[in-house]
């Protein structure tokens, strides 16, 4: 296996994005005609790089394993996306989305990347706005921007509480433009089953015609994977249901090298747990950070109280109540990075002060806003300001136009109006930092298999500032990938069309279909979630918010063993041949057993704690992430050998240049 | 909780479906609507009968996946939610609830409730979009102001999730719903207006085409979206229609 080689071009940071475009090969309009490649996955980031490639001029084939592409889980990103725009004049610049994201990052992500993702920021939104992108915007007709969780600017641009539905619709109203003009063909219920490799190069895929179970060979120049994260490996998160690991594992077990996969953040803000019954967690926007406060009871006995339902919030005065986040972290207040949100929601509630039956809840609190709303709103209008429920009609009105959809959401699932009474929050999984490595063209370790969006590992480091994910997804779909594919691709113009019945897609063919038919034959007697629930608990228990040596060695021996007995005894029902959920769902929990592995393994040999990886054994007094600079500023990629355990690590030494390296805080 | 359910089982697009009969017990009614059909498909698998097959994903009302047909009405009982977000306290011990796909002819059954809604795909292929390049070079953001009555119309009309609740929900199987939402966000804004005129024709071409049916002003359609799009942007629709059919 060769070096791993980031590629990050010479020079200047700042020049190094501008100067690699200048410098790179290009591929001509005519030559694009003869090439094809292939996107997996419709999220904003395959759905943007797959309608600029397509405006390019390749030939695109573009999978997704939904009914339509608009329904990938970027849709369901809610707060908003930043970009150093600095349109409210507060100080904002290219340099401070850049500084921001390393440090949110905990110093774990690459310079060179992050400062072009800072870089290309404004173009997105330039961008989606002329797609008609309808973004929330003054009574002046200019964009409104909010602030989000680890910065002191406001750059974040949303559409209401759902930014990502309106990013994605733009990105697919573009492909569709392309599938009309026939650039881009589509394949809806269609499922990525294994990467074909071909003299070294990626050159095609299997996929499973999800509605009638056919097994399909599909080729190509080259082949990006933008298949999303792998937080379903706990079963419970607030990815979708479909939301899985497949694409990427494969290409992983093809020779491409997995990074930093136990990077996974825990979001503080989701609606708890309610039952055993529960399939998938809820998200309530970091945005509401803006205006709500977190705070527990003082008191145990307070807390006790509210548990066991003998006293409601409301009747908790000021002094009662402690704002924990307030009181820890003066700077940034209730907008602290994610991590810092989540550690500090868990340590008060097992300390005792959670708020519901579980005792793993606290709330999030809107009252103060509503206040402070309202008042202006009477000032402008010229109304009473002591008038305590005309303030408070006017300031739920401001609530309501800024956060109602989210409100109305949480209102549905618990049962409890949050206008009049504080939400109950609680952390859950939502988004994985680590993932695919890419070297600085997004390429993978397979030459022409290319990662974009949350599928690769590169710009968030061990923790991820809200409303990045998204700037990330459009950056590497609709500004770099175009251009750095292209670089790959001009080797390949007299190639032709790849043929699709070589040995190699012939065998990768047969190991799909066998794999299918073992699961058909299994006849075991627990079903698919069976397994997939119990992998959810040894993640949560063991690889979750805190994590420690002993428990990470259980979880690797216990993932192994679930794992076998997976093989053995798992039921799929159905055949092949037909709309068979279960059977879908079986290949990715099988790769899920596999990843989970990996995670424990890659959590247990990162010794200190970073952004979202705690380490017990690595804490300062306080009980804040403390990191080992001197053993740990490196990528862990690790390179397929079988078994998950014995997967090599191959570290990718991170160089900070620009900045200077600095314990992270947010006091 | 106890509850009879009466389900649409179809094998496949050519089998005959019929509704069979499943009873349900300790539903807990903090359970989704689609958490209460896992327990139900786990129970089948250990029966030995084939789980029933529904469209879901997201489960958090954005997706535009799941699409029930529940007692007579699209994502069932209550307001403003998909059938994700439908809790079972809306319904009580004892009830009989009747689970049908989304019907229409241009949503083909694929199996037991889940439909082929790529029609929807193709409308909005035929002119669901500005015709602008990702070059990265197009002007500032902030260079053309828009009204924000404007752009926060332009959003109501874009918060559809394409699940196809208007279809199922109207008499006629008409898509007029959801294709005047697509057609109003870029008729209310001016990066939309330039391609005006050939959007509306096409879409609503493409719409006819895939043999929706039209729209007589029942207005189901609004009452069950559970989005709360406007029938305000079925006039408007017609008014750009008539307007683009007096230019060409």
């Amino acid at each position: 296996m060769a070096k791993l080689d980031s590629k990050i071009p010479k020079g200047p940071l700042s020049d190094k994005w501008t100067n690699h475009k200048s410098k790179i090969n290009l591929v001509s309009p005519a030559n694009k005609r003869q090439i094809d490649v292939i996107v997996v996955g419709t999220g904003l980031a395959g759905a943007s790089a797959s309608a600029t490639l397509a405006e390019l001029g390749y030939n695109v084939k573009t999978f997704c394993f939904q009914d339509s592409p608009r329904r990938a889980h970027s849709i369901a990103a809610q707060g908003g996306i930043n970009a150093a725009k600095n349109y409210q004049g507060d100080g904002d610049s290219t340099y401070r989305l850049f500084y921001d994201t390393i440090k949110g990052g905990d110093y774990r992500s690459r310079e060179a990347n992050v400062y072009r993702l800072a870089e290309v920021s404004t173009n997105i939104i330039d961008q989606c706005v002329a797609q008609g992108v309808p973004f929330a915007r003054d009574y002046g007709g200019l964009l409104d921007n909010r602030s989000f969780g680890g910065v002191l600017v406001s750059r974040t641009f949303y559409a209401k509480g759902q930014t990502g539905q309106q990013l994605l619709l733009g990105a697919y109203s573009a492909m569709n433009r392309q599938i009309g003009r026939g650039k881009i063909k589509m394949y809806n219920r269609h499922e990525m089953m294994d990467l074909v490799v071909v003299d070294g190069k990626a050159r095609g895929i299997i996929t499973r015609n999800l509605v009638d179970g056919k097994i399909e060979r599909h080729s190509a120049h080259a082949v990006v994977i933008a298949s999303g994260g792998y937080g379903n490996v706990f079963f419970l998160s607030t990815n979708a249901m479909g939301s899985n690991t497949s694409a990427g594992w494969k290409i992983h077990k093809k020779g491409a090298h997995f990074a930093n996969p136990c990077f996974t953040q825990i979001h503080p803000t989701c609606i708890p747990v309610s039952g055993d019954h529960q399939s998938k967690l809820t998200l309530m926007s970091e945005s509401l950070r803006n205006d709500g406060r977190i705070w527990v009871p003082k008191k145990l006995e307070d807390a006790k109280a509210i548990r066991e339902g003998n006293l409601k919030p409301t009747d908790l005065s000021e002094a009662d109540r402690d704002y924990y986040l307030e009181r820890r972290y003066p700077a940034f207040g209730n907008l602290v990075p994610r991590d810092v949100a989540s550690r500090a929601a868990k340590e008060r509630c097992d300390a005792g002060f959670g708020v519901n039956r579980t005792g793993e809840a606290v709330y999030l609190d809107f009252a103060a806003a509503v206040i402070r709303y309202g008042k202006e709103q009477a000032h402008i209008k010229g109304l009473n300001e002591e008038d305590e429920v005309l303030v408070k009609n006017l300031g739920q009105e401001v609530v309501r136009s800024k956060y109602g959809n989210l409100f109305q959401m949480y209102e549905k699932i618990v049962d409890q109006n949050p206008y009049e009474t504080p939400m109950m929050i609680y952390p859950a999984v939502h988004y994985t930092m680590g993932g695919v490595w890419v070297d600085y063209n997004l390429m993978t370790s397979i030459p022409g298999c290319f990662a974009i969006g949350e599928a690769n590992f590169s710009d968030h480091g061990a923790n991820r500032l809200g409303a990045s994910a998204l700037m990330q997804g459009l950056a590497d779909g609709y500004f770099i990938l175009p251009y750095t594919i292209g670089d790959y691709l001009s080797d390949d113009i007299r190639t032709g069309t790849i043929p699709i019945d070589s040995p190699e897609f012939e065998a990768a063919e047969k190991e799909v279909k066998d794999q299918l038919d073992a699961f058909i034959n299994n006849k075991g007697n627990h079903s698919v979630d069976y397994y997939h629930r119990k992998l959810g608990k040894i993640m949560w228990d063991k690889c979750g918010m805190s994590r420690n040596e002993k428990g990470l060695k259980d979880a690797m021996r216990e993932i192994k063993a679930l794992r076998e007995d997976f093989y053995k005894n798992v039921n799929v029902p159905g055949s092949q041949n037909e709309f068979n959920e279960q059977l879908a769902k079986a290949g990715r929990v099988a790769d899920f057993l596999e990843l989970g592995e990996l995670f424990a393994k890659d959590a247990l040999e990162r010794t200190e704690s970073c952004g979202g990886h705690f380490r017990e054994e690595s804490q300062t007094p306080e009980g804040e992430a403390l990191r080992d600079d001197e053993n740990f500023t490196f990528v862990s990629a690790w390179e397929y050998k079988g078994e998950p355990a014995d997967a090599v690590l191959r570290k990718e030494e991170l160089n900070f240049e620009e900045i200077e390296v600095k314990t992270r805080s947010y006091k | 909780m106890n509850l009879t359910l009466k389900i649409w089982r179809q094998a496949n697009a050519a089998a005959k479906g019929n509704i069979e009969t499943y009873p349900i017990s300790d539903v807990s009614p903090d359970m989704s609507f689609l958490e209460m059909m896992d327990v139900l498909n786990e129970e089948l698998m250990v029966k030995g009968i084939d789980p029933v097959a529904f469209d879901h994903d997201c489960r958090e009302g954005i997706c535009g996946m799941c699409s029930m047909f529940i007692n007579g009405e699209a994502h069932g009982p209550d307001r403003l939610v998909t059938t994700c977000q439908l809790h079972m306290r809306k319904f009580n011990d004892g009830d009989t609830i009747t689970i049908e796909p989304f019907r229409a002819n241009a949503f083909p059954v694929i199996k037991d409730l889940t439909v082929d809604r790529s029609a929807f795909d193709r409308i909005q292929q035929a002119g669901g979009f500005v015709s602008v390049n990702t070059s990265g070079n197009t002007q500032d953001a902030n260079s053309i102001p828009i009204d924000k009555h404007d752009a926060d119309k332009a959003f109501d009309a874009a918060i559809c999730i394409g699940c196809g609740a208007c279809v199922a929900s109207c008499k006629n199987a008409s898509a007029m719903l959801f294709v005047s939402a697509k057609v109003s966000q870029y008729a209310l804004l001016p990066q939309g207006k330039i391609e005006a005129t050939d959007r509306v024709l096409n879409m609503v071409k493409q719409m006819d085409d895939e043999g929706f049916g039209n729209c007589t002003n029942t207005g189901a359609c609004e009452v069950e979206c559970p989005k709360g799009i406007s029938l305000e942007n079925i006039a408007r629709m017609n008014r750009e229609y008539y307007s683009a059919s007096l230019e060409g």
